[in-house]
This record gives C-alpha cells, sequence and structure tokens, in this order.
C-alpha cells in the first residue's frame, strides 16, 4: 500500500478540470448513460433470461421477455441430487463464521498494533505488511496436507479456522489504519480510571469502530460468498457445497439442456451480494478508496 | 482474553512484594504481555499457517510428491523440467502474460477515463459510480463467469448483436486464438474498483493549480497532461501493481469458462490454472510447490522491476 492512496477520501474534492458548457454537458451525460448501459446489459440479460419462457431464451436480445415464467427457478433450485436451498445455506454458514472470524481476530490484532507498546512491534507488525504480498499458492499445498491429516477435508473447518487466525492481513492493516485515529486521550483517561488493554480494546476501541467494523464485515461475506478456490479444493462432497460450488456442478451436469435453470440459479446467487452492495455502497467505495482492497 | 489480561495485571500487581528476579520478569509481562496476548491468534496464524507452510513448500518444491507416499527428494529436478521439458508449462506463461498484458493497460485506461468525467461535478455521480462498480464486485463470482461463457458461445448474445449489424463473429470461446479476449473483456469489465482509487486521487489534487493554469491560458487538455497526468501517477502506480499482481493470481473465470481445462489448446490455461491441475489433479504436489515458487518469483520480480523504475515516472509531491 502507498501512503498516496491512504487518505484520499477525506481530502477535499478538487475543482473541474474548468468548467463545462451545457452542450459539454450532455456529451459527458449521454457518453456515461450508454457506457452504464453497456456494463449493466449483460447482467439484466441474464436476470432477464432466467424468467423468459425455456424457447425464447436465446432467440432475443432484448431485455424485456414476452412473458415472464419462473419455471426456470424451480427447475434450478432442484436440479441437482441436493437442492440449492442446501448450498445456499452452506454459503452462508461459511460465511457468517467467517465474518465472525475475521472481525474478532483482525480487531485484536490491529488494537495491539496501532495501541500497545511491546517489544517487537515494529518487527511483528512489518511481517504482517510482509504477508499482505505472498501470494496463497506458496501456502496452498502444505496448508492442504496439514487440512487433510487433521481429517478436515469436506468440513467447513480449512474455510473457516483461519479466519480465527486473522489470516487475511489486509483487514489488520484497515483497522490499524482505523485505529490510530482514534485520539489517545481516550485510552489515557481510561487508564486512569483504571481500566486495562481488554476493557479499553473493548469498551473505547470497538465501539468507536464500528465503521471499519462493519466495512471489513461487509467484505469478508462478499469475498467468502463469491469464493471459488477454497471450496473447490477442500469440499468434495455434495452435502457440504458452496453456492459456487453447486453452481459450477449445475454447469456440468446441464450446460446443453437447461439454460433457464442456470441463468435463474445464477441470479440467485448474486442475491446477496447485489443486497449488501445497495445498502452499503458507501461503506464499500470508502473501503476501496482508503486502502485500494481488491480480490 | 478478559480473564488473561487480568491475570497479567495481577502478576504485575503483585510482583513487588517479591524477590527481584521474579519482579523483573513479572514487570516484563505487565508490560509486554498485553501486547502479545492480543495478537497471539494472528501469531498462531502466521506460524502455523504462513510461515510453517511457506517453509514446508519450499521444501516439497525439491522433492515428488504424490500426497499418499511420503515425499521423496529429487533435487532441482522439478526446476529442471519446469525449465527445459515442460511444454505445459511455457504455454501457461504465455498466456498468463499475454492476459496481464492485454487485460492490465485496458482496464487502468477505462478506469482513468471515466473518473476523469465523473470527477468534473457531473451531476448523479453516485448513481454512475455505483454502476461502474457493481461488476467489479459481483465479476469474482462463478455466476458472471458462465454468464460470460454464454455471451461468447458462437450462438450467444455478442454474435447476436453483430450479427444484427451483419457481422458474422466467430466461436469465441472455442477458438484458440480469440477464447484469450473473452477473458481480457471479462476483466476490463471489472474496471471499477480501480476507477474508485483514481477517483479518490482525482479529488486530491489541488484547485489552484488549475486556476493558475487557466489564467495562464492552458488549455483543457493540456492541463490534464501536464497537471493532472503527473500528480496522479503515484495512484496510476498503485493501480497498476495491484491489477498487475492480481491478474497473474486470476483463476475462476479462466477455469469455468474452459470447463477446467484450460483449452482450447491451452490457450486459457492461466498459470494458476496449470498449478490446480498439477496439484489437485495429477496429485504432484512437488512439482506444483515448485510451479508455485516460480509464480512467487515472478510477482517479486514484476514488483521490485516496478518500484525500480517507478522513480522515473512516479512523482511524489515535495
Amino acid at each position: 500500500m502507498t501512503d498516496a492512496t491512504m487518505n484520499l477520501v477525506t481530502a477535499p474534492p478538487s475543482a473541474p478540470l474548468g468548467r463545462r458548457g451545457p452542450l459539454g454537458s450532455v456529451l459527458v451525460h449521454a457518453g456515461l448513460i450508454a457506457a452504464s448501459i453497456a456494463m449493466l446489459y449483460p447482467l439484466l440479460w441474464m436476470i432477464s433470461a432466467s424468467v423468459r419462457p425455456e424457447d425464447e431464451i436465446f432467440a432475443s436480445t432484448s431485455l424485456w421477455p414476452s412473458s415472464i415464467d419462473f419455471a426456470s427457478y424451480l427447475r434450478g433450485w432442484f436440479g441437482l441430487d441436493v437442492s440449492f436451498g442446501r448450498f445456499f445455506w452452506n454459503s452462508l454458514v461459511v460465511a457468517v463464521l467467517t465474518v465472525i472470524g475475521n472481525v474478532v481476530a483482525c480487531s485484536l490484532a490491529a488494537y495491539a498494533f496501532a495501541r500497545l507498546r511491546f517489544a517487537g512491534r515494529n518487527f511483528w507488525f512489518a511481517t504482517m505488511l510482509g504477508t499482505l504480498m505472498i501470494p496463497y499458492h506458496v501456502t496452498l499445498i502444505p496448508q492442504y496436507v496439514l487440512f487433510l491429516n487433521l481429517g478436515w477435508v469436506n468440513t467447513f473447518l480449512p474455510l473457516v479456522v483461519p479466519k480465527f487466525l486473522a489470516s487475511d492481513a489486509f483487514f489488520i492493516f484497515l483497522m490499524v489504519q482505523f485505529f490510530r485515529g482514534i485520539p489517545r486521550e481516550l485510552d489515557e483517561a481510561a487508564m486512569m480510571d483504571g481500566c486495562g488493554a481488554w476493557r479499553i480494546y473493548w469498551k473505547i476501541m470497538l465501539p468507536l469502530s464500528l465503521p471499519v467494523l462493519a466495512t471489513a464485515a461487509i467484505f469478508s461475506f462478499i469475498w467468502t460468498w463469491d469464493d471459488f478456490f477454497g471450496p473447490l479444493i477442500y469440499l468434495n462432497d455434495m452435502n457440504t457445497y458452496t453456492i459456487q460450488l453447486g453452481l459450477r456442478t449445475f454447469v456440468d451436469s446441464s450446460s446443453t439442456s437447461d439454460w433457464g435453470g442456470l441463468f435463474a440459479m445464477s441470479t440467485l446467487s448474486l442475491v446477496p451480494v447485489f443486497f449488501f452492495f445497495l445498502f452499503f455502497q458507501r461503506l464499500l467505495i470508502e473501503g476501496i478508496a482508503t486502502t485500494g482492497m481488491k480480490r | 482474553m478478559a480473564a488473561v489480561q487480568d491475570t497479567a495485571v495481577v502478576v504485575g500487581a503483585g510482583a513487588k512484594a517479591r524477590p527481584a528476579a521474579q519482579g523483573r520478569w513479572a514487570s516484563i509481562w505487565a508490560k509486554h504481555g498485553a501486547g502479545y496476548m492480543f495478537l497471539l491468534p494472528w501469531l498462531i496464524g502466521f506460524f502455523g499457517l504462513t510461515l510453517g507452510p511457506a517453509i514446508a513448500s519450499l521444501y516439497l518444491s525439491f522433492t515428488s510428491f504424490d500426497l499418499i507416499r511420503a515425499p521423496e527428494w529429487v533435487g532441482a529436478a522439478n526446476y529442471v523440467r519446469i525449465a527445459t521439458a515442460d511444454p505445459k508449462f511455457a504455454a501457461a506463461m504465455r498466456v498468463t502474460f499475454l492476459y496481464v498484458v492485454l487485460s492490465v493497460p485496458f482496464k487502468l485506461a477505462f478506469a482513468l477515463l471515466v473518473a476523469i468525467l465523473l470527477d468534473r461535478g457531473v451531476r448523479g455521480l453516485t448513481v454512475y459510480r455505483a454502476i461502474f462498480y457493481l461488476p467489479s464486485l459481483l465479476g469474482g463470482s462463478v455466476a458472471i463467469a458462465v454468464l460470460w461463457r454464454q455471451l461468447f458461445a458462437g450462438d450467444g448474445l455478442i454474435n447476436s448483436l453483430l450479427a444484427q449489424f451483419g457481422i458474422e463473429g466467430p466461436s469465441w470461446i472455442s477458438h484458440p486464438n480469440y477464447s484469450i479476449w473473452t477473458l481480457v473483456v471479462l476483466s476490463v469489465w471489472q474496471f471499477g474498483s480501480p476507477m474508485i482509487i483514481f477517483l479518490a486521487g482525482l479529488r486530491q489534487i489541488p484547485t489552484d493549480m488549475y486556476e493558475a493554469a487557466s489564467l495562464d491560458g492552458a488549455l483543457k487538455f493540456r492541463q490534464f497532461y501536464k497537471i493532472t497526468l503527473p500528480l496522479l501517477t503515484p495512484v496510476i502506480f498503485f493501480n497498476a501493481v495491484v491489477q498487475t499482481i492480481d491478474a497473474f493470481k486470476a483463476f475462476t473465470p479462466a477455469f469455468i469458462i474452459s470447463g477446467g481445462t484450460g483449452g482450447p489448446i491451452n490457450s486459457t490455461l492461466f498459470y494458476t490454472l496449470y498449478l490446480y491441475q498439477e496439484a489437485f489433479g495429477n496429485f504432484r504436489m512437488g512439482y506444483a510447490s515448485a510451479l508455485a515458487w516460480i509464480l512467487v518469483l515472478i510477482i517479486a520480480l514484476f514488483t521490485a522491476f516496478s518500484f525500480l523504475t517507478s522513480r522515473y515516472w512516479v512523482h511524489y509531491d515535495d
């Protein structure tokens, strides 16, 4: 992370590159609207395809179905031996546990880095930043061997336990940045009143850090929901599949026969992410702008 | 944790009454213990899930290991084979580099262009920003890869649209010359997150610079070229590095679109996909570990190279 991207959102807005006349303004809007349509077209088309009668799916490039028919949703939902309800439930369990793990473990570490003085703090902080740059491929195979030997394959443990050990250093970094901005006087006053580090963390830090905790929680949820690679490696039993694996299985088993069902289930799989996006857009965008988080 | 912290306090307080040697340990614990207690989950994770496995994977990269029998030391044989006798490795390298070189510049160019349009005090900024950011958020999921596979199929939506203009499109996904472009377009479609970082960067450029420039009669294009672009170079640099590293690591779209094969004729065999095939398809865990370390080396070299060359084109304000 460069310092340059750190404090950007708080900076005052710059003036535009000179004022535009009305004509320029219309042109810019025309361009932006056209681009927006192009961006959204594939998504809208997929949603529209999911409610179209089967024979009409590929017949038309239009976004408006001639009649609305939810049969695809039923066919898709029960299209595999295990219903999509199971996959959704599995994804939900994994995502919720991941959110809890990330928020708890990362905030503990971030509090130590941001507020506590102890020997070796700078060394460990630098080490933590260093882990941000290591691609997961390096640890992938030994981790797999470890979890295999522990008998954790085909359970959610390999996906969830690392989160309780603060394996997403991104969030530690994000929280450290935020914690540092909370006035030190608060800690000092609390310490005068006899609070230990734990009480300060629990009673002062966390309540004042709700925005950053929410940002971390929302990104955790979305990334976990979308994760394909982890479940692909660790889950082989269809009863443990997450939504992404279920969808992929559906593609393999019915790629030529049931497009309607496929698009219906694809659309459903995006709903939670879309829902979070709709309600927490501001937090997500600030999260991106302040740290350059990306996955 | 609460109990642990209380213990630390108690030990620290009770220490005064004890002999000096014990008291010193107690006071060291009182001073530093809390930090390590808070750090404990991360420390366990770091040693158990990062450092330990990294060392193990370096060791495994010099072995032949199929998960069933114990790893067998083979020296540098894996690396030698990668360098001299593995056409799939060469193909994966070529495809991955091609993907990086094609997708990153296009993506950044779109991101910058749209950010600049949006920065000029456009009405409805938040709506546009949301629309452009949405694909970045959805893009990593299987659903989008599935959708893309359909869009670019021979009888897919893209070709139907082209047909309306009288153009007969190829079968994008099953033709080795075009399949990579499908993935590039998917990546460029997700220009939203670099765009948001660009937007934030544009907001930091001081207004008076533009005012001074327009007083001097500088034209808009010149203003962009002389003021915006140079002042934005740190953000451009940041985005370029992040996006490139990300592109090296891409997996899901290639996996879904090619059905896990990397085909046709290895034309979508991303490096990570090849690694996955070797490790979890063929159970050549030692060989895959060597592949992983080579990927790390490439990313490290690329990053070092970027930082070295950045002094010639990235301007930090001073």
